[in-house]
């Protein structure tokens, strides 16, 4: 069986797979990273998000050969020194999941749209969470997450400047 | 999935070798459809040949006033190209209208038209702008290109390098998407060229197709207006669950008209 070599969350992993495993299989039994959920197995859900040298993909939909030598994220990798990723506080303060199950693959995508544009609208949050579904239907307090989010964020750079 | 074995060649000269020691490799770009399919079990390939590591089927450039676009740029790289948005922006609206942002950095140029599904948008891009699909062994016209439901001018051992583009003189993209998977139910692709208006149907029947009466009309009066008096029809057109042919055949028109409207 093929050796896969990554980093993992800033720590290189690697470990023998067959061919035909999933990325989101070697995270999650492989290396234990349960934090990435499998929806529906079949590209739709985005639960399975996670960031390939910073893109966000399904995991589910690539192998995880593919990923040889990438830079991997997945949501275990968001919190620093034991505090909260914004994306993730803001989640929290505005009830942005009910169940939770969607909720590492929503936060692992706006993360992106985040780092793309730091000041979205509420349309371009829904037209980019698109790949996104939530079975609880909470999507009104997923999206005034991710604008909490990005308002903090915004808030946290000026404050460094 | 069944197993296979998996080689990530550097150069298209191993590709080739690798096609032609084993008969029943595959080839893997994006893979946001073919995995799928594996997942399925619909294919059983003895080799995947993932073509991400071979730097020359990468990237996007300026050629002869057109685009040139490597076969294995992703849908994301085409959408937030400063070039293609320059050069061709009908084409950059046309590829952030594909799937969702996660099928699109994954998801490329080559991969799709390869596999040539019939809601695709990238087809009615090449036929609608008069492309040349560049291969590993030669240069063949869109309209050539694209053959039939799932089916391409492609041989079994010819890889997809680039396509190049030329730049019309306006161009738009207007799509009704099915609502979860955002493939087009029909796509209408227009262009003014200096060669005539090209109007390239996607979804709306088994392969990408030009309307010639909506070209015919349009050649005469580029506005939404000239549109008003000509009918598609409906036969051969596709008819499932989404919509029947008819319905169809009435989008063709609208998406058109909506595709010269934003062509401006």
């Amino acid at each position: 069986m093929p050796t896969v070599t990554m980093t993992v969350n800033g720590k290189q992993v690697s470990g023998e797979v067959e061919p035909r495993t999933l990325l989101v299989e070697f995270l999650r039994e492989g290396l234990g990273l349960t934090g990435t959920h499998v929806g529906c197995d079949t590209s739709q859900c985005g639960c399975c998000v996670v960031h390939v040298d910073g893109r966000s993909v399904k995991a589910c939909t690539m192998l995880a050969v593919q990923a040889e030598g990438a830079e991997v994220t997945t949501i275990e990798g968001l919190a620093a020194d034991g505090s909260l990723h914004p994306l993730q506080q803001a989640f929290h303060e505005n009830h942005g999941l009910q169940c939770g199950f969607c909720t590492p693959g929503m936060i692992m995508s706006s993360l992106e749209l985040l780092q793309r544009n730091p000041d979205p609208s509420e349309a371009e949050v829904r037209e980019w969470l698109e790949g996104n579904l939530c079975r609880c239907t909470g999507y009104h307090n997923i999206v005034k997450s991710v604008l909490a989010a990005a308002a903090a964020m915004r808030g946290a750079a000026r404050a460094a400047e | 999935m069944y197993n296979f074995t998996y080689h990530r060649p550097r150069t298209l000269a191993e590709v080739a070798q690798l096609l032609s020691a084993n008969e029943d490799a595959k080839l893997l770009a994006g893979g946001q459809t073919f995995i799928p399919t594996l997942k399925q079990r619909l294919a059983q390939p003895s080799d995947l040949v993932d073509l991400s590591g071979i730097a020359e089927l990468k990237g996007i450039r300026e050629e002869g006033g057109g685009l040139t676009i490597g076969a294995t740029t992703t849908h994301a790289e085409v959408a937030g190209s400063e070039l293609v948005r320059r050069l061709l922006p009908a084409l950059a609206d046309l590829a952030e209208s594909i799937g969702d942002p996660q099928v699109r950095n994954l998801g490329t140029l080559g991969g799709s038209i390869s596999n040539n599904d019939p809601a695709a948008d990238y087809p009615a891009g090449l036929v609608g702008l008069g492309a040349t699909v560049r291969t590993s062994k030669r240069e063949i016209g869109a309209e050539d290109f694209f053959t039939g439901m799932f089916e391409t001018a492609l041989e079994e051992d010819e890889i997809v390098t680039a396509v190049h583009f030329p730049k019309p003189e306006k161009a738009a993209y207007a799509k009704f998407p099915n609502p979860a998977s955002r493939y087009a139910i029909v796509g209408v692709f227009v262009a003014r060229t200096g060669g005539g208006v090209r109007v390239a149907v996607t979804g709306a029947a088994p392969c990408v197709f030009r309307a010639t009466e909506l070209e015919n009309a349009l050649a005469a009066d580029f506005s939404p207006a000239a549109l008003d008096g000509v009918s598609v029809p409906a036969d051969g057109l596709n008819e499932d669950i989404h919509a029947s042919a008819e319905y169809r055949a009435h989008l063709v028109k609208v998406m058109a008209k909506r595709a010269v409207a934003a062509a401006g």
